[in-house]
């Protein structure tokens, strides 16, 4: 541990085995420290920062139909949905009316939407609501469109960025390792077709987020081997503006089983923040935590609470319903003494509550 | 660190008891991952790596009550929606169901029922005693003690002694609130005052009952009252030695009549829990209620001095009604599995803390 934290001190990486250590031995609130430093080190104004934000899901209907996933329906199941241009321009409209600055656009892998119902769709967006970032799609959706369009992944990604596309999230991460994936996502893609489609928004000036979902079928080892993954790719092409560890949600879904705890959660946030040394943001996941542990996180390494999310339907597939008004945001922060902080999607600083 | 922490530190480590100034001082410190280290320490010295829990069942009787405290969204008036009395053979229902899934203690409490006479709550103990005498029964607050008194014309010691006789086994620690008098006019004017909780805890120990001891923060409190709070528990606790547990309970706002109270954030429930931890050096257990604290923040505050996370419950209603997003009960493997996830050892114990099984 002492080896660990001069290394920590001194700015230099850790290696896996260290954060394995770290993942599996370590005193709780010896591993928040060490995070604490690191983010004290990195955000050392103490302030909290978070984004106005609408979670808009286009489809449920999805061909990858994973395990760990209770939000999907296939195409024919009487509650399978496809919003029209106009349903989502309301919410995006309505998004605007609450001072909302970034569009976070996810669905399912639609057997028929192609690349030009996106095009079309993202130019009208830019259109309308020129200042609302569209922070959407995941490298498994890029994918998708591109097979289904008969383009190549680096064409579909060039063109969906030219119709309006600005940044992309981290999600479909699950965990990077393909002995997990092909248990609790068989469909998905692998863990280096995600790294790709990352590596290539990151060089075409896309930034993107990264996640991971644990909590499920993975091992301490693959968690790990994620955070390390993760930090390969940053080193190259720094194009991440943070990581969001979550933690699978089993209501409703065909992996079902427990969620893990609060201390597990605390870990894995822990330890993201003192590996990914090169990501300059750790979000806390409210949605999954609930307020008081997202609070604590805050000494846990996370610096970020993410979005206000006027909408979210994924995780409340799951029965996991958390709510936050941005006046909850800012009194959590707040509440925790750090100066709580409204940024953009590219963590710029709007306003300082 | 601060020298502050350096001066609490090294109390701590000296075994030395922290004065109010301390303990105030640690509510303004805002190192939320030192005070809890501390408090770890503190508990690991008392209690090792085991972490107790037992199997019971709370039963709430009535939630009929002629004290109508601001914070409470359970109580109901006699007569209006809501209402609810069970009749004695319901609640032999209950202690039955909750004999046969293996609990060990009930754990009944209700409200300041307009009408029903002493005797009922006596008929209730000892009618359960009669059926299931292997069953602790852990009932009444100093509150309801009080109101027995006033609607029996008995002393205060009189129905102890009475309730004892029927099968009572210990009492829980409610009630206790907050004891600054301000504070109690606001949030539950009509209920008996904080010196008046005490003396009859007092009276309840020097009978031979175990008691916990039980603090309603995060209402319109601020530290000095939770540190008075402390101070006054753990001078009668010199005296009696009679509490076993003490509890923080953290306020849930919804559907109650506090205005301006702001509930509690997860950093502070944890400050809270580990400050109790490191005053109250006379009480052998702190206990992270995890039906008003939600599960993952009872779990993690087992690394913040806490060692003990309650029971099963099942059908709690006082915390639910105000808004508690907790499930209803904990099965045995889950309270297992959330205290193994924590690196510790969970001992089932029975109500007064003898250890009935260690699961290492």
């Amino acid at each position: 541990m002492d080896r660990i934290r001069q290394k920590v001190e001194a700015g230099r990486a850790l290696d896996g085995g260290e954060a394995l250590y770290l993942l599996q031995q370590a005193d709780l609130l010896a591993l928040g420290k060490l995070a604490d430093a690191v983010r004290r080190r990195k955000h050392p104004l103490g302030r909290v920062t978070f984004v106005v934000d609408r979670n808009v899901n286009y489809t449920n209907v999805c061909q990858s139909e994973c395990r760990f996933c209770a939000f999907y329906r296939r195409a024919d199941a009487r509650d399978a949905y496809l919003l029209d241009y106009e349903t989502i321009f309301a919410k995006v409209q309505e998004l605007r009316e609450h001072g909302g600055t970034q569009l976070l656009m996810q669905g399912g892998l639609h057997p028929e939407l192609r690349i030009d119902w996106f095009e079309e769709l993202f130019r009208q967006l830019k259109s309308r609501f020129p200042d609302v970032q569209v922070h959407s799609l995941s490298p498994a959706e890029v994918i998708h469109i591109a097979k289904l369009s008969g383009l190549s992944m680096p064409e579909c990604l060039r063109r969906l960025k030219a119709s309006g596309l600005d940044s992309v999230p981290g999600g479909g991460a699950e965990v990077l390792v393909d002995t997990v994936r092909s248990e609790i996502s068989p469909n998905k893609i692998g863990w280096r077709d995600w790294a790709s489609v990352m590596e290539e928004a990151h060089s075409l000036g896309m930034r993107t987020t990264a996640t991971m979902m644990f909590g499920s079928k993975e091992r301490p080892e693959d968690i790990v081997e994620h955070l390390l993954r993760i930090r390969e790719i940053q080193a190259a092409t720094g194009g991440f503006t943070a990581f969001i560890p979550w933690t699978f949600q089993p209501g409703g879904t065909e992996l079902g089983g427990e969620t893990a705890g609060g201390v597990e959660y605390l870990r894995v946030l822990a330890l993201s923040r003192v590996v990914l040394d090169n990501i300059d943001n750790i979000q806390a996941s409210w949605v999954t935590q609930g307020d008081r542990i997202a609070q604590i996180a805050l000494f846990f390494g996370a610096n970020d609470l993410g979005g206000t999310m006027l909408e979210e339907n994924v995780v409340a597939a799951a029965g996991c319903s958390f709510r936050l008004g941005r006046e909850q945001i800012v009194e959590l922060a707040r509440g925790a003494g750090f100066i709580p902080a409204r940024r953009t999607t590219g963590y710029d600083i709007l306003q300082e509550y | 660190m601060s020298d502050f922490l350096d001066g609490v530190r090294k109390k701590i480590e000296e075994g030395m008891r922290l004065s109010d100034a301390d303990a105030l001082g640690l509510f303004e410190c805002p190192e939320l991952l030192e005070i809890g280290e501390l408090a770890a320490l503190a508990n690991r010295r008392i209690n090792g790596d085991r972490v107790f829990f037992n199997q019971n069942r709370h039963i709430n009787y009535t939630n009929i009550c002629v004290n109508r405290c601001t914070f409470c969204a359970f109580c109901r008036e006699q007569g209006k929606d809501g209402a609810y009395s069970y009749a004695l053979e319901e609640i032999f229902e209950r202690a039955s169901d909750a004999a046969a899934s293996g609990a060990t203690e009930l754990h009944m409490v209700g409200g300041l029922h307009p009408d029903l006479p002493f005797d009922f709550y006596l008929q209730m103990l000892s009618g359960i005693r009669e059926r299931h005498p292997q069953l602790h029964l852990k009932a009444f607050t100093a509150v309801e003690i009080d109101y027995f008194s006033r609607i029996s014309h008995r002393s205060e010691e009189a129905v102890i002694e009475a309730l004892m006789e029927a099968g009572l086994g210990s009492m829980p620690g409610g009630g206790a609130e907050i004891f600054d008098a301000e504070v109690r006019k606001q949030i539950c004017p009509e209920k008996i005052s904080g010196q008046r909780w005490l003396s009859i805890v007092e009276k309840a120990h020097r009978a031979g009952l175990k008691t916990n001891a039980t603090m309603l923060f995060g209402h319109l409190e601020e530290p000095r009252h939770r540190v008075d709070h402390l101070r006054r528990l753990r001078e009668l606790q010199d005296r009696t030695g009679g509490f076993q547990a003490f509890i923080p309970l953290a306020f849930q706002p919804d559907n109650t009549r506090v205005p301006g109270a702001r509930g509690v954030g997860g950093v502070d429930a944890l400050k809270t829990l580990a400050i109790s931890r490191l005053y109250l050096d006379n009480f052998r257990h702190i206990k992270a209620y995890w039906v008003m604290l939600g599960l993952k923040v009872a779990q993690v505050a087992l690394c913040f001095g806490v060692d003990d996370l309650d029971g099963t419950v099942v059908e709690e209603k006082i915390g639910h009604e105000a808004g508690a997003d907790s499930p209803q009960m904990l099965g045995r493997e889950q309270l297992l599995t959330l205290i193994r996830k924590a690196g510790r050892v969970p001992v089932e114990r029975d109500t007064l803390y003898n250890e009935l099984r260690a699961f290492p």
